[in-house]
């Protein structure tokens, strides 16, 4: 069984820019300053290319997808 | 702070009561009232065996001691250190060992107390664990600020050096004195020539540290009871403390106490039982600051909880490094937390969001509830806003105050009524007991 990706968010590099909720609004939302909050680390199979999509579009790098270690 | 005196018997309470049954870590210095130079601790406990802490890394004498004594971290997290041992002796090549001497919670002072009394046995814990993970340098972390601690500590490593003590090489370094240069990754960072300032994982620092080679941080009164173990063993550390968590800690206990001074005492003593070791309360209490000021306020009726992490979690608590504070009932716990509030916004290496903009934004509610100038959100917002700090930051300081928040919220409940109906109680008006240090950024990183 393969186990799901978690998102990771680097606190240090985000600005807030907020687009990794734009495009995966099922797992990340925003604080009023518009930080992301994650609803949950792991990325169901059916939100995985919309959190690939969110990761590519981060300006700053900040967001990526890891498998969690065994 | 910039306390520079470290000599103990003028700030602390001396052996007049003396020496408490038990004390390990302060027997010394309870037996004979000074700090022990070299000469003495070697009179005392002999050289470090560091032939404990060789062989092959599984099954080292020092690294099974360790496990099989059950000693966890005294730096705040509580972490096995056996554990930590091993992650960086299973890594291949050299490792660096940094002993976290900076202490940077204002209510603590047990590590600068012990490495004023006991200094060569921290610096023997050192050079163990050095020995076990395989490392030829240790680093000594001291924050800025405390010049007659360094000059000490650089006596201590010149009468080593002198008497030929040790193989590995001890170096002493004054750090930025801020809020969270304490957190290991300032500390790696610092001396890997960045700021003091922490890092988020990964690479955590057991696999790349300092030189990015992997890396052991340990507290300095963990390293000392390392150092005891390595010489009486896991039998001798089992003798005291309850059986899941054996052993003794220093606490600091100051506040609304007689005898506010560091004490050594075992794990599952009841808090109560600390205050008394303080002299006991000087008036009534309402509550007591448990943890520092990443800590929890717990109401006077849970002063029977025994110190023990697995007691204290049931409460939200955790034992921390060991300080609590007693605040009398004439006092304003509103007060007293917007004032930490906002040390701690302050205080903040301002990396992440929750930092730069949710932890002052807190502050300043806070602060609004103590001075009983409230909006009609204010209550609503501050829930909210204090919800959204835990776990959103490269280190753990949003945590920290957002705990330290929501206890206050919760143990003060019944004046946060009367400052949201009625403006500030009578008591907020009182001189402030927590020993809060200016509200203002700190002046360097570097």
């Amino acid at each position: 069984m393969t186990r799901a990706r978690t998102l990771r968010i680097d606190r240090i590099a985000c600005t807030g820019h907020g687009l990794c909720a734009e495009l995966l609004p099922e797992l990340v939302d925003l604080d009023e300053w518009g930080y992301p909050v994650l609803a949950q680390a792991a990325v169901p199979a059916r939100l995985e290319s919309h959190a690939r999509r969110a990761v590519a579009a981060c300006p700053v790098l900040a967001l990526r997808t890891e498998r969690p270690p065994r | 702070m910039n306390s520079s005196a470290p000599t103990p018997s003028a700030a602390y309470r001396t052996t007049a009561t003396g020496t408490p049954a038990g004390a390990r870590l302060l027997a010394g210095w309870y037996d004979t009232g000074r700090p022990a130079d070299l000469n003495e601790h070697l009179l005392r406990y002999g050289p470090p065996p560091v032939a404990m802490a060789r062989g092959h890394r599984h099954s080292m004498p020092l690294l099974r001691a360790v496990e099989a004594a059950g000693l966890t971290g005294r730096g705040g997290a509580g972490f096995p250190t056996a554990a930590k041992l091993r992650a960086v002796a299973a890594r291949r090549g050299r490792a660096v060992v940094v002993v976290n001497a900076m202490e940077s919670e204002p209510p603590s002072r047990k590590d600068q107390f012990l490495l004023a009394v006991a200094p060569h046995l921290v610096l023997d814990g050192a050079v163990l664990a050095a020995e076990a993970v395989g490392a030829d340098t240790v680093h000594i972390c001291l924050p800025r600020g405390r010049p007659a601690q360094y000059q000490q500590l650089h006596t201590a490593l010149g009468d080593r050096g002198r008497a030929h003590l040790d193989v590995v090489s001890l170096l002493l370094h004054a750090l930025p004195h801020t809020y969270v240069s304490s957190e290991s990754t300032s500390l790696v960072r610092w001396l890997n020539g960045g700021e003091a300032r922490p890092l988020g994982n990964p690479p955590r620092s057991h696999e790349r540290g300092v030189a990015r080679l992997p890396t052991l941080v340990h507290n300095a009164e963990t390293l000392a009871h390392l150092a005891l173990v390595a010489r009486y063993g896991p039998d001798w550390y089992r003798q005291t403390g309850t059986s899941d968590e054996p052993g003794t800690t220093l606490v600091t206990v100051s506040g609304a106490v007689a005898a506010p001074g560091v004490l050594e005492v075992a794990l599952g003593t009841p808090l109560a039982t600390l205050l008394d070791g303080a002299g006991g309360p000087t008036e009534p209490l309402r509550a007591v600051l448990l943890g520092g000021f990443a800590g929890v306020w717990l109401p006077a009726g849970h002063l029977r909880t025994p110190l023990t992490r697995h007691d204290l979690a049931e409460l939200g608590a955790a034992p921390g490094a060991g300080a609590l504070v007693a605040l009398p009932r004439a006092a304003c716990g509103l007060t007293e937390t917007a004032r930490v509030l906002a040390y701690l916004a302050a205080h903040s290496a301002r990396q992440c969001g929750p930092c730069r903009l949710g932890l002052p934004a807190v502050a300043e509610d806070f602060a609004a509830l103590a001075a009983g100038r409230p909006d009609p959100d204010l209550l609503s917002r501050l829930h909210r806003r204090t919800g959204l700090l835990p776990d959103r930051g490269a280190c753990r300081h949003p945590d920290g105050a957002a705990r330290l928040a929501a206890s206050a919220l919760r143990t003060f409940a019944d004046d946060v009524d009367h400052h949201l109906t009625r403006g500030a109680c009578p008591n907020a008006h009182r001189p402030p007991l927590l020993p809060v240090p200016p509200a203002e950024p700190p002046e360097a990183w570097r």
